[in-house]
């Protein structure tokens, strides 16, 4: 990618995340840290690699994207805002009782929301429903499905990882965001998922390894998951938990908790500048 | 009457079905000769999908496959499908709406040897419990292939309960039709009314002949939807009946009777007896055997219906 669009992602990227942090402060709930760290993927998906129209949401040709880690909703509504599906302006609505921004994804009341989802381990398994669809149909389609690492403690997903690569499905990739901690502490401690690229790889999986904020490295990545026969591809991002506001970055507390109005304050202000220097 | 079990409905209605619907998929989760989809499978073989043991990621990807646009369904036994997999088919399923059929087979007591991890006697109770998800429990062959039909033309999540036991066919396949929803008046009577459903119907059908030679009549109703219930049958029985006993090879919690219940309080409250599995797990033993132990058995409807009538 030029230097020049990665800028244009960073932008994106940095307005995706003061949606976030404006949706879960209004609602006063929700889940900072998770999605402030897939919030760069989100972006690259939505405003570069997925083949969606906001015009038409329902699109039968459209590259489908399960957000099997439901609680980074606030991430995914935001990209979707900024690629056109819905006004920013409704991230304040997070929520609240008579919007349609569901706590978690909803796919009957958000357009651009392709599976309900929120129930750990769920969203995989859907995302391989989609792709044997568009494998018995012969659609072009690609499936995109995000899970989170604590996510990877559910039984269903092993179910799924073996039911993709048993019917060899090279049109979906799944993206696991390593950022290293559940509402309980860090993965490793709860219950370690390690090592993710050796386990998926023994499920039969091509498995790529990146730095999940890094717009070039996933480029390369999702290229590469398009090369791939007969097995399904799941990219590994290391990602920090929190990523881009200083006081949540690594911090476990705020994997489920919304930023009071100082606290807010000082997120806007990091973000905003960071925002203005991107766009100097 | 020739005896053929439900689930041999299961899998000729499949069959049946695949010519007109050709988005038809099915999944099974290892089961597929004894849910019968096997028949499907030598028939289909492309539109057939092994899920392996792990009725969980079946569940969601006939999910995902339905979100597509494709009509699905997925098979286990009851206990995998309504048990295992249950916040699967919640969540995935039936909160989106879905077009996913969930066909249950091998469903209460009459799976017999198996013994109780597989005798599944809760399944009406969770799946009735699940909003907006359709409730169905053939009474034979002929009913339980033509529900699957009909199935062609019915949205939504539905769950279809079939049993593993050979019950007898008393539906005319020439003439029968499948209404989604409609409880069906097998046999009239004023006297008191027998609410039956899936494989107790055949048992009340047979209590209620051995009632009317003895001058009592008997009212029997094929109650084939437990959910959305045909509340207009169970008020007029209500109404013009004396008591309701109902008769389902489930636990009495929250099944059949506890449907029958719900309507009876709201709109005319009269005497019910629930007669089903009483709060307790089966053991193994031939299916006839359990069944007349559990007093699932037209001989006890019998007792149950002339001691109501005695109070």
């Amino acid at each position: 990618m030029d230097k020049k669009f990665v800028k244009e992602l960073e932008i994106a990227a940095a307005k995706v995340r003061i949606g976030i942090i404006e949706g879960v402060h209004s609602a006063k709930a929700g889940h900072p840290g998770g999605s402030l760290s897939c919030a760069d993927l989100l972006t690259y998906l939505y405003l570069h690699r997925l083949h969606v129209d906001p015009a038409d949401p329902k699109m039968p040709t459209r590259d489908r994207m399960v957000l099997s880690k439901g609680h980074a909703a606030p991430a995914l509504y935001a990209a979707l805002a900024l690629r056109g599906f819905f006004p920013m302006e409704e991230m304040k609505t997070l929520r609240k009782i008579d919007s349609r921004m569901q706590g978690h994804p909803d796919s009957l009341k958000i357009p651009g929301v392709d599976a309900s989802t929120g129930s750990l381990g769920q969203g995989i398994s859907a995302a391989c429903g989609m792709a044997l669809s568009g494998k018995i149909s012969c659609d072009s389609y690609k499936v995109y499905t995000i899970l989170g690492d604590g996510e990877l403690q559910e039984g269903e997903v092993w179910e799924a990882a073996m039911f993709a690569a048993h019917y060899q499905l090279d049109n979906l990739v799944a993206v696991v965001d390593n950022n290293g901690m559940q509402i309980d502490g860090k993965v490793s401690e709860v219950m370690s998922p390690y090592p993710i690229d050796r386990k998926f790889e023994a499920f039969g999986w091509h498995v790529i390894n990146i730095n999940g904020h890094d717009f070039n490295e996933m480029e390369k990545a999702f290229n590469e998951a398009e090369t791939v026969m007969q097995k399904p591809t799941v990219i590994i991002m290391r990602t920090v938990k929190g990523k881009g506001v200083s006081y949540m970055e690594d911090a476990l507390e705020w994997h489920g908790k919304a930023p009071n109005d100082e606290q807010y304050e000082i997120a806007m202000k990091e973000l905003t500048a960071h925002l203005a220097e991107l766009e100097r | 009457m020739a005896n053929k079990a439900t689930r041999e409905g299961y899998g000729d209605g499949l069959c049946a079905l695949a010519e007109v619907r050709p988005d038809l998929i099915v999944l099974d989760a290892d089961l597929s000769a004894a849910t019968k989809t096997c028949i499907f499978q030598k028939a289909y073989p492309e539109k057939h999908f092994n899920c392996g043991i792990a009725e969980s990621n079946m569940m969601g990807v006939a999910a995902g496959l339905a979100s597509t646009g494709k009509l699905v369904f997925a098979s286990s036994f009851a206990m995998f499908a309504a048990g295992r997999a249950f916040e699967i088919v919640r969540n995935s399923i039936a909160y989106p709406k879905l077009n996913v059929k969930i066909g249950a087979t091998h469903a209460g007591i009459s799976v017999g040897e198996d013994g109780a991890t597989h005798q599944c006697c809760e399944d009406i109770a969770l799946m009735r419990a699940i909003p907006g998800m359709t409730v169905i429990n053939p009474a034979d062959y002929v009913e339980a292939k033509a529900a699957v039909l009909a199935m062609a033309e019915y949205e939504g999540p539905t769950y279809l309960r079939f049993g593993r036991l050979a019950v007898p066919i008393y539906n005319d396949e020439a003439t029968y039709k499948f209404e989604v929803g409609k409880g069906i008046t097998v046999r009239d009577g004023d006297d008191i009314s027998i609410f039956a459903t899936g494989l107790m119907v055949a048992e009340a059908m047979e209590a209620g002949q051995i009632l009317a030679d003895e001058g009592i009549n008997a009212r029997v109703v094929n109650i084939h939807t437990i959910k959305p219930i045909d509340r207009d049958v169970i008020v007029k029985a209500a109404k013009e009946t004396k008591a309701i006993v109902t008769v389902e090879e489930h636990s009495t919690i929250g099944g059949l009777g506890s449907a029958v219940c719900d309507v009876v309080l709201e709109e005319f409250p009269t005497t019910v007896v629930k007669l089903g599995i009483e709060d307790a797990f089966g053991h193994s033993g031939a299916a006839k055997d359990l069944l007349r132990e559990y007093g699932l058995c037209a001989e006890n409807i019998v007792n149950v219906v002339k001691s109501v009538l005695k109070k």
